[in-house]
């Protein structure tokens, strides 16, 4: 059932150590301000799980949030590499971490099995590649009707998962548009659900078959302001692609990622003061 | 007088020359993107651009940094989910065409953009992985690949096969039972590989003005096999310079504009 809190408390509440954590949003919607939260709040050995994880889960990564990753794209879209994954991947700096890979078609079964409350998803997919050889939660069945092979993947439930949209009423319905990507299905498959939305208004205004999760499927819903930026809200704000490139800079080393987490995500006190200190330096950087 | 031009534009041109008018075209971002709206913008203007975040039949003004990009949503002629995208769309057999990119290459046009040297647990560089690209190489009616053209790219052995082609050539796709027949076409900045029809080893068929089939071969890290006749691209013209120019400078002022 929903209920309308600070984001601070939501995340006290809903993320805990040891979680199986979904933040999702394909490219749009992408709930950055929860994100930096949970790294304020310096949560622990997570399970991450995202089929496009972008610069919040670099920032997570870095911040020694995270115990596992589970995947299917993971890199800065359009600009390149995820220099904190790369790190930990490749070097475990700050935390080794554990990788489990999958691609888009899979994950996207796997979302849509949990909000269906069954134990699989099932896809022509993953036939002939070198995935299947290094995850093993990759299995294969004999359709019963005709004998084809296709793939199976175990369902995704997450313990909370995380999302952004533009707008909530005063009950908690929650009303999204544009890019929708699999958030509908990652808060049907999880325990607990945050939704960050750009604003709570006293009438959804949501024209039939609009994509609306009813009150009595989410958890906290929270007001946050530009909440996606750097991706976008569509009808708010633009993507800013500028900083998706500045990202580059700041990520690719140790000590120019931290002294920016420290100064703008650890050294503010919410999503607010964080555009502020970004403002006072245009884009952050060095 | 002739154009001026670079190996990157010509690239680009004659990928966007493989694109037929009207075919609903499974877009990845950088490279394809750019040679699938230049097509959009030349010869072929009812191309339907299909991105996988959802957005169907995107017309896009200037080239999208990401593939979820608000342009894609503001201009397709429907936004589905991303479980929608893959299952009914692309799974149902709806996509004629998949254009991709590619770290590596190998003979038989598998390619790879998950890991590049070491081992998959500890890779040399961890690359951002599979993405769509699996699905869109195994169940789009055809594919085209384009990647620019060296030894570090077109391998012997690929570090990680992330999308199927050919697989061991010959009928090793035709048994797995992939829907799609696979890779018709690879176009580099050097020239355009085209598989044999039996053993299904890429073959070059086609160099770029000014490029030899020896720079080719030189270029390219397995023998390569070379076509009895090897066409000359023909250059690229005035307006399709002129419109591929204009959309890059049109996408730089755009992404670079926003703070």
């Amino acid at each position: 059932m929903a209920h309308i809190t600070q984001l601070s408390d939501a995340i006290r509440d809903a993320v805990r150590d040891g979680d199986i954590v979904a933040l999702e949003g394909f490219t749009h919607l992408i709930p950055y301000a929860a994100g930096h939260e949970i790294v304020r709040q310096a949560k622990r050995d997570l399970t991450v799980i995202r089929m496009t994880p972008d610069v919040i889960y670099d920032m997570l990564i870095g911040s020694g949030c995270v115990k596992k990753i589970v995947f299917s794209w993971g890199g800065n879209p359009g600009v390149g590499s995820l220099h904190r994954l790369r790190d930990a991947v490749e070097k475990d700096w700050p935390l080794p971490i554990e990788v489990e890979e999958h691609a888009h078609a899979g994950m996207a079964a796997m979302y849509a099995a949990g909000a269906a409350n069954l134990p699989f998803g099932l896809l022509r997919g993953y036939i002939g590649t070198d995935l299947t050889k290094h995850n093993g939660r990759i299995k294969f069945i004999d359709c019963p009707f005709t004998g084809e092979k296709l793939a199976a993947v175990p369902a995704h439930r997450p313990d909370v998962t995380v999302i952004h949209a533009q707008k909530a009423d005063r009950k908690g319905n929650v009303l999204m548009w544009g890019v929708v990507g699999v958030q509908k299905e990652a808060v049907l498959a999880a325990k607990r659900s945050i939704v960050t939305v750009e604003e709570i208004v006293d009438d959804l205004q949501a024209p039939p078959n609009a994509v609306v999760l009813p009150y009595w499927v989410v958890g906290h819903v929270c007001e946050v302001k530009g909440g996606a930026f750097p991706s976008y809200a569509q009808g708010y704000y633009a993507r800013n692609n500028a900083f998706y490139k500045k990202w580059d800079d700041i990520s690719k080393d140790r000590e120019s990622f931290t002294s920016w987490m420290d100064k703008h995500i650890k050294g503010t006190k919410d999503f607010a003061e964080f555009k502020l200190s970004l403002a006072g330096q245009t884009l952050g950087g060095k | 007088m002739a154009l001026q031009y670079t190996s990157d534009e010509m690239m680009t041109i004659a990928a966007a020359r493989k694109i037929r008018n009207g075919a609903p075209l499974f877009v990845g971002i950088g490279l394809p993107s750019a040679a699938a709206n230049l097509a959009r913008q030349t010869h072929a203007p009812d191309t339907i651009l299909i991105y996988e975040s959802g957005t169907i039949g995107a017309k896009p003004t200037v080239l999208p940094l990401s593939i979820g990009d608000g342009e894609l949503s503001e201009t397709a002629d429907a936004v589905v989910s991303i479980p929608e995208m893959f299952s009914y769309w692309l799974q149902g057999g709806r996509i004629a065409l998949g254009f991709l990119g590619a770290a590596q290459i190998d003979k038989y046009a598998n390619i790879n953009s998950t890991v590049i040297g070491g081992t998959y647990q500890r890779p040399k560089v961890r690359l951002p992985g599979a993405g769509g690209a699996q699905e869109i190489a195994a169940s789009c009616g055809e594919v085209l690949i384009t990647l620019r053209h060296n030894k570090r790219a077109f391998v012997e052995t690929l570090d990680f096969l992330t999308s199927g082609g050919y697989f061991e050539g010959g009928d090793s796709r035709a048994k797995l039972n992939l829907p799609g027949k696979g890779p018709t076409a690879v176009i580099t900045d050097l020239g355009i590989l085209t598989p044999d029809p039996v053993t299904k080893e890429l073959t070059l068929t086609s160099v770029h003005p000014g490029v030899t089939v020896e720079q080719v071969v030189a270029e390219t890290g397995w023998p390569l096999k070379v076509a009895p006749h090897v066409d000359t691209t023909p250059e690229p013209t005035e307006k399709e310079l002129a419109v591929l120019r204009d959309l890059n400078e049109r996408t730089a002022r755009a992404h670079a504009g926003q703070q």
